[in-house]
């Protein structure tokens, strides 16, 4: 065991946690007053379901011995039988020679998997029942979150093995994942009520650039976390992950004060966090340039992507699909031409780097496989959730606004 | 007695509480309203997309006074909050039936 790494993975893991309040924020500003509690308990829930989950299925299905082809991983620990505070000499489902005990990966682990199906209440914003979220949540973290973790992540992981595409922390896992599920449940969910035809505006953009910059600081550790080590690499990773979210937050608003004369501080942090999301798997293995021209792209990328919800006429109410589906997207194509072999082994050299167009091919299957696995699996939970149970708040609960409606409270009180 | 309420430029409010002040006003409350006039409204984008907002962001003063001093209120506040511009407001002025301070329960021009 190296305990420079146990405590930098430790710190990662609470820095990552950390991501979900800030991602509650950030979505609970932009929302309208009415909704705003219930848009924070969308992201605090998955805290509570998504920690049981993991503990009790989730993770061995992630990173537990793998059950073959690179599918699955075995039931081996099951409820955390098995996973030790040492590192265990047979390193079942340890990740790449990893020098911190098991233990240690699965809680890092776990609030990536928590933060995923939270990236997912943005877009259903304003209108999900409660319970159906819950539901959707625990169900989502492990039959959809727990098998890519495991193709992507785990050492035999057929994504990571046999395709060998590479995702640093989590294009593909985190971001894909996430954002072809919110296109899948809007499309089953249905639209707002007024969507496209009242003023939707966000009620508190303060708490949204809070919550950004929550999200910017515990991006650290998700980044500079995922190698796994206090070394050089994790350094790579911090320095590339500051680099494209200040280059894309400062590209979106500059095409913004282009195109309609005025930057606007919601425009910065949506920009800041399309750059957080695509250099996300990229991070171990671009330096600086790459993070420069991934800053770049996801800032003009993601603010045109803001148009196909309007063009193909879905409520994606805040926009996970432009920022997290795209600039995901977008990220994991990017290793496959700024990769750099010489900084980590794990991956070819990209076109940019001398290294053809093979890892370029082997990315964007990556994220064709992840995006129909998500998207399928997905449309097919919210059909089966909206039959039995029921997706939408009633129309009179929607109207009132989630919060009395459904949690008998209210952000902002009249008096005292 | 008059209940003056003015709709008037939240910028102007500062102003207006000074020469009020000056003027001899005890006591005024004020809100934060929105509403609309012959002001147009204004443009917001939320992530490139524009909104015509109707509703422009107004400060709403009430001035409780005998009829005496009334007079004098209404046109400080009416020459502190002109700009010449659209948009600079209105007064509106109301007769009170009665007045009473809740603590003493005094009523009437004494409990002004």
């Amino acid at each position: 065991m190296n305990t420079g790494d146990t405590a930098w993975m430790l710190t990662s893991s609470a820095l990552v946690l950390f991501m979900t309040p800030g991602l509650a924020l950030f979505y609970g500003g932009m929302v309208r007053a009415k909704n705003a509690l219930g848009m924070l308990m969308k992201n605090f829930i998955a805290m509570g379901i998504v920690t049981v989950t993991w503990i009790v299925v989730g993770y061995t299905l992630a990173f537990g011995p793998d059950i073959g082809g690179g599918l699955l991983g075995g039931f081996d620990y099951f409820g955390l039988k098995d996973v030790s505070n040492v590192i265990p000499e047979d390193e079942l489902g340890a990740i790449h020679g990893a020098t911190v005990p098991d233990s240690v990966i699965m809680v890092f682990q776990m609030m990536f998997a928590i933060i995923t199906p939270a990236l997912i209440s943005g877009a259903i914003a304003e209108r999900m029942k409660f319970t159906a979220w819950v539901v959707f949540i625990a169900i989502w973290s492990i039959v959809v979150y727990a098998p890519m973790a495991h193709w992507v992540w785990s050492a035999n992981g057929f994504i990571f093995k046999d395709l060998k595409a590479v995702d640093f922390a989590g294009g593909t896992v985190v971001h894909i994942n996430a954002g072809a599920a919110a296109l899948a449940a809007v499309l089953v969910l249905g639209p707002r009520l007024g969507f496209r035809r009242e003023i939707i505006r966000p009620h508190a953009l303060p708490l949204t650039l809070l919550g950004a910059g929550m999200l910017w600081f515990g991006w650290f550790g998700f980044n500079s976390g995922s190698a796994f080590a206090a070394n050089g690499l994790a350094a790579n990773a911090f320095i590339v992950t500051q680099i494209a979210a200040g280059v894309a937050g400062a590209t979106w608003a500059l095409i913004e004060h282009i195109r309609h004369g005025k930057a606007t501080t919601l425009g910065f942090a949506s920009g800041a966090v399309a750059g957080l999301v695509a250099i996300t798997p990229a991070s171990g293995f671009v330096g600086p340039v790459g993070a420069i021209v991934i800053g770049i792209a996801a800032g003009v990328i993601c603010f045109l992507a803001l148009q196909i919800k309007f063009k193909a006429n879905f409520d994606d109410a805040l926009d996970v699909v432009a920022v997290h589906l795209v600039g995901g997207v977008l990220g994991s194509l990017m290793v496959g031409l700024f990769a750099d072999s010489e900084l980590n082994p794990l991956t070819s050299d990209g076109l940019f780097f001398g290294g053809g167009v093979e890892q370029l091919g082997r990315q964007a299957v990556a994220v064709v496989i992840a995006f129909a696995y998500s998207f399928v699996l997905t449309w097919v939970l919210a059909r089966i959730l909206d039959v039995t149970m029921g997706l939408r708040a009633t129309e009179a609960d929607e109207r009132r606004g989630l919060d009395l409606a459904l949690h008998e409270e209210q952000s902002y009180v009249l008096a005292e | 007695m008059k209940l003056i309420v003015a709709y008037i430029n939240p910028f102007k409010l500062d102003e207006i509480r000074d020469a009020l002040k000056n003027a001899g006003v005890s006591g005024l409350s004020v809100s934060n309203i929105q509403g609309f006039g012959r002001q147009a409204g204004h443009t917001e984008t939320y992530r490139g997309a524009e909104y015509e907002v109707d509703f422009v962001p107004k400060v709403r003063i009430e001035v409780l006074a005998d009829d005496t001093l009334a007079p004098t209120i209404i046109s400080t506040i009416e020459t502190t909050a002109r700009t010449g511009s659209i948009g600079d407001g209105k007064i509106a002025v109301l007769a009170v039936e009665d007045v009473i301070r809740i603590r003493t329960g005094e009523r009437g021009r004494d409990a002004l």
